[in-house]
């Protein structure tokens, strides 16, 4: 198993007597994204704190570049960057002060500092602002100097708790591709995320965890297979219609509440003509039509028959 | 890298936080001054303490001047906890004694830039000591110990505070301490069960020795328990601030 990054069996942990992590398995190739999907309070970060030697587990083995975390810290620290779930960044100093502390700390040569620091503030796009104090960013971009300070020194395994929340659409698509540029380097990236779409865009795999248990895990596609797919809802103003449609669109499933119908789609054009032309063709009109992708709410109706905001409880 | 250039790295980023913050540091400066004028000119001629009222007050006011100086360390602390930042130097294998000495060295000079305006002022309100050189440096001693002692507590309390404002406030009890003990009323001028208090707390002791090394006449009665005291403090606040450094992330 040499080429396992991280390697995790029956990870246990609790505080007092309220279990956060309850037998967790998990492997993670070199070189690949693994990106842990989960609600509020599911356990992510308390994983990711276990990995990355900060919390010790209660039982289990954890071996994180082929070290195990509890009695090879050390060896575990000099392998792995930490990006954790809100920007560790020193306020009162500017950016690049920031990333030189991160030289100043880490095993990188003295005189190759100055080189290190103008690379990673030219690839982040901070060189405008690095003379700024970082009380002075926006959130993204301390989100940016955060990951920044977290490449100093090359590591070779990456742990990103929730990389992207909080962030616009640009800039999550900004961080988006430089988590896949450093995969492409053969970095190895652990990601936790509440977002179906990003562990889909970016991973390789993906494990859903519940309640500190893993519900389900396996590839992007493994897991769409099990949830249902992108679909388009119809909403009508009476039952007799939401009826009548029901019976001309066959494979449908109706939500009598909402006066809705959820039918199975790749949401392309040409499969909603052919539908708008159905129901035109029996005269029936809907009040609302919409195109639905699956979100993590899916997910976790799907797997465990409840939605997140039950699970957060 | 070696614990002890990283100790000089930490020690160099407290520098810069003080020297940018500014508003902590003339806090600590300050607000000492503004209590010795409001004493010395408001209450001064109230309190009949055997000697010029400065000459009694500063001692004391060189005290509650270092707790002053707390407030800002423990909120400093605490946002490195609470806002990643000791995670993150943990998981880059920084030691536990670089990242905590270089606040609790930057809170003793906080406190020696306080003293040191402070006993400026005095001297201009007419403070006489009849310290010798030697006597003046047992007093610095005691006031850098002192400094080390509750440095090392409040770093603790940091550490451990959930928030930086219960941070700030879990300091609050070390800046009053020093107004229920002699630092300006001499103990048996108080009321009875405060008297007492004044009596055993472990600032009493330590104002005592100061008082008496700037008069010129230090007593090893006072000297023994003020530095009973302060290793006391210090220990306890080094032992809690080291696990809560380990545990809590
Ligand atoms: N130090 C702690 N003491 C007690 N309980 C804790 C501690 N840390 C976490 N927990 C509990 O463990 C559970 C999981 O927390 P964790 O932070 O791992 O969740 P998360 O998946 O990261 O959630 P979020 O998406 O909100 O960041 C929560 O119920 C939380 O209250
Ligand atoms: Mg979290």
């Amino acid at each position: 198993m040499t080429s396992s990054a991280i390697a995790v069996s029956g990870l246990r942990k609790a505080y007092k007597d309220k279990v956060v992590l309850d037998g967790i398995d998990l492997d993670v190739p070199a070189g690949t994204i693994f990106s842990l999907l989960g609600p509020n309070g599911a356990g992510k970060t308390t994983t990711v704190n276990v990995l990355t030697t900060l919390v010790k587990a209660d039982a289990g083995t954890v071996r994180v570049a082929g070290h195990d975390v509890a009695t090879q810290a050390k060896a575990v620290r000099a392998a792995i960057g930490v990006t954790g779930q809100f920007a560790a960044v020193d306020e009162l100093l500017t950016g690049q002060e920031n990333l030189r502390l991160m030289v100043d700390l880490s095993p990188v040569p003295a005189r190759d500092g100055k080189r290190v620091v103008t690379e990673l503030l030219e690839r982040f796009d901070l060189v405008e602002s690095a003379q700024k104090p970082v009380s002075t960013y926006s959130g993204g971009m301390r989100r940016k100097l955060d990951l920044a300070m977290t490449l100093v020194g090359n590591p070779r395994i990456i742990f990103l708790d929730e990389p992207t929340t909080g962030l616009d659409p640009r800039s999550r698509r900004t961080m988006w591709s430089i988590i896949r540029d450093l995969v492409a380097d053969g970095v190895t990236i652990f990601l936790t995320t509440q977002y179906l779409e990003e562990a889909d865009q970016l991973a390789d795999r993906i494990a859903v965890l519940d309640q500190g248990r893993l519900v389900a895990q396996g590839t992007p596609d493994d897991l769409k297979r099990q949830i249902p797919g992108t679909h388009v809802r119809l909403r009508f103003t009476t039952v007799a219609e939401l009826d009548a449609a029901a019976r001309v669109l066959g494979d449908s499933t109706r939500d009598d509440e909402a006066l809705a119908l959820r039918i199975p789609s790749d949401g392309g054009t040409r499969s909603l003509r052919a539908l708008l032309d159905r129901l035109d063709e029996y005269a029936i009109s809907a009040e609302g039509l919409s195109v639905q992708t699956p979100d993590l709410d899916d997910v976790f109706l799907a797997l465990t028959g409840r939605t997140t905001e039950v699970a957060a409880k | 890298m070696s614990t002890k250039s990283h100790s000089i790295v930490m020690l160099r980023r407290n520098f810069k936080h003080i020297a940018r913050n500014p508003t902590s540091v003339f806090n600590a400066v300050l607000m000492p001054i503004v209590i010795m004028l409001m004493f010395v000119y408001m209450f001064g001629d109230a309190f009949n303490v055997g000697v010029d009222y400065i000459d009694y007050a500063t001692p004391g006011l060189m005290l509650l001047a270092v707790c002053y100086g707390l407030g800002s360390t423990a909120t400093a602390v605490n946002s490195d906890m609470t806002k990643g930042i000791i995670n993150r130097f943990k998981v880059m294998h920084v030691s536990r004694g670089a990242v905590l000495t270089g606040h609790v060295i930057a809170s003793v000079l906080t406190n020696l830039v306080a003293i040191a305006a402070l006993v400026g002022v005095a001297f201009l309100l007419g403070f006489d000591p009849s310290a010798s050189l030697l006597d003046w440096l047992g007093a610095i001693g005691v006031i850098v110990l002192l400094g080390f002692a509750a440095g090392w507590l409040t770093v603790a309390l940091g550490l451990f505070a959930k928030s930086p404002e219960t941070a700030g406030l879990a300091s609050v009890p070390l800046v009053m301490l020093p107004f229920f003990s002699s630092a300006i009323v001499p103990a048996d001028k108080m009321g009875p069960g405060l008297r007492e208090f004044a009596e055993y707390q472990p600032f009493t002791p330590i104002i005592e020795t100061l008082r008496g090394l700037l008069n010129g006449a230090p007593s090893a009665g006072d000297a023994i328990p003020a530095l009973a005291w302060c290793v006391g403090i210090a220990l306890v606040g080094y032992l809690w601030a080291r696990s809560t450094f380990t545990k809590r992330a």
